[in-house]
């Protein structure tokens, strides 16, 4: 199972307290996971990544094992880590500074 | 005994305030959809049970809310598990889907070049006075959607931008869709307002629309005070028993027009300042009208830091400041253009919202105000409900 920890808005769109657990079919990349999460959560269409076009929203990041994935090709397959469930699969909303 | 139920978007979350009729004790609850901007929350004249809210972030873009029991319980429209799965097995997921139609095509920009279109946000959304699963939401970037369905679903009216819309631009706020009158005696008949755009009739049902610009003048805004289009409209209101008579609050002047929008003429009169946002009618007094003076485009607070709404009797040109219980010195709020609304008892309930996060109260068509709620986040809209 794939670990997915939503920032807290979006948790409270998706009425989930902590951590998502997805079954992701294979090949688990930041589009197959994303493709999951909104089958199973129709509300976060269009707050994570556009409608349409599937790009990523400009104060949304990806991180994964210490790693950003922000700008990686979303045919990026995923690290072991995230792929075993030892690691989540962060959805983060950018810092607004301040 | 009737009940008010005033709906409050502010920057960070909306909250709802409840009073009977006397409007002398005031619940509120809230937040709701906290730390989101609320843009603004009506319900439908036919269903007050229903309500429609545009939830907006920078980081998470658009939600379009709904509630089927007066604001207890809230769902984006289409969740529901009979509605998740479309035919072709993928989730639905469309309520906050507001895509233009055909070619984007591009409106003018601060630079001078041209800009495609791009929808940032629903401002203000506009349910039917028949249907309520009919309703209309006013966008950023300027655009007019509709929806048939109780919200799951919006289609633009795409003929809206086909009126000149490569010479709209966006002000310092955005060019947003702010304002969207619907004629209680003719369902083809729309207005609708863009701010640095102007004001738009159609009279078709919106397949095709017409700037309704004649009579304002912009001249410290515009190289050409008369253009047809790129007025910065801040609100337009009518009545009910009256909808071709139309008032406007522009970015500078207010104005009325008795020929639903054919032309317009100035009715600033003795006010101290005709910069402004909001400006709405009575609900009994078709020629009593309410405005909240700004000391100008570049001072977005009131004169001499005090707090006036402006009530005119007369249809405009001779108006009288209201002060009674709004602070009267070091008050540095502004009012916006969504922020003010009225009740249909009798006498009269106006109601507005301040950037500083205060909702007032005048349960007497303007003579006293008391502030209801007094430290919410800056508010956004503020609508009423009046409930038997």
């Amino acid at each position: 199972m794939i670990r997915v920890v939503l920032p807290f808005h979006l948790r409270n769109l998706a009425r989930v307290e902590s951590e998502v657990l997805l079954e992701v079919p294979p090949p688990i990349t930041i589009a197959a996971v994303l493709d999951t999460l909104e089958a199973r959560f129709p509300v976060l269409r269009g707050t994570i990544r556009d409608h349409g076009t599937l790009k990523r929203r400009p104060f949304i990041r990806f991180f994964a094992c210490k790693e950003d994935f922000s700008n990686e090709p979303v045919e990026t397959r995923l690290p072991e880590a995230v792929i075993n469930g030892s690691e989540p699969f962060l959805v983060v909303g950018a810092m607004a500074g301040g | 005994m009737s009940t008010i139920r005033v709906l409050v978007g502010t920057k960070k979350g909306a909250f709802i305030l409840t009073a009977d009729g006397t409007r002398k004790n005031w619940e509120v609850n809230g937040p709701l959809f906290g730390g989101w901007e609320m843009y603004h929350l009506k319900a439908s004249p036919v269903d007050p049970d229903r309500i429609y809210a545009s939830q907006t972030s920078g980081w998470f873009g658009q939600i379009i809310q709904r509630s089927d029991d007066g604001g207890k319980t809230w769902n984006p429209p289409g969740t529901k598990p009979e509605d998740l799965m479309g035919p072709d097995g993928m989730p639905k997921g469309k309520s906050n889907e507001f895509a233009y139609e055909g070619e984007t095509g591009t409106h003018l920009f601060f630079d001078g070049s041209q800009k495609p279109w791009e929808f940032k946000r629903i401002w203000h959304i506009e349910p039917s006075h028949t249907d309520p699963d009919t309703a209309y939401a006013g966008a950023e970037d300027a655009a007019i959607f509709k929806t048939t369905d109780g919200g799951k679903t919006w289609k633009e009216l795409s003929g809206l931008r086909q009126a000149k819309g490569h010479l709209w631009q966006p002000g310092a706020g955005g060019m947003g869709l702010h304002t969207i009158l619907l004629d209680p005696t003719n369902p083809n008949r729309i207005y609708i307002a863009i701010s640095a755009a102007g004001a738009f009739r159609t009279d078709d049902g919106g397949a095709t629309w017409k700037p309704i610009n004649r009579g304002l003048k912009s001249q410290y805004e515009l190289p050409d005070p008369d253009a047809d289009v790129g007025h910065c409209v801040h609100r337009i209101a009518h009545h009910p028993s009256r909808p071709d008579v139309l008032f406007m609050q522009k970015h500078w002047n207010v104005l009325r027009t008795d020929n639903a929008g054919d032309q317009w003429t100035q009715v600033s009169g003795n006010l101290p300042s005709d910069f402004g946002f909001p400006i709405d009618v009575h609900a009994h007094e078709p020629e009593t009208i309410y405005v909240v003076p700004i000391t100008s485009d570049s001072l977005h607070y009131p004169p001499d830091g005090k707090l006036r709404v402006y009530r005119s009797k007369t249809g405009g040109n001779e108006w009288e400041p209201l002060t009674k219980g709004l602070p009267q010195k070091d008050c540095y709020v502004n009012v916006l253009r969504d922020a003010m609304a009225t009740d249909s008892l009798d006498p009269c309930g106006v109601y507005f919202g301040t950037t500083g996060g205060q909702v007032y109260c005048s349960p007497d068509g303007g003579d006293t105000w008391t502030s209801i709620a007094d430290h919410l986040p800056g508010v956004l809209s503020v609508e009423v409900q009046t409930l038997s």
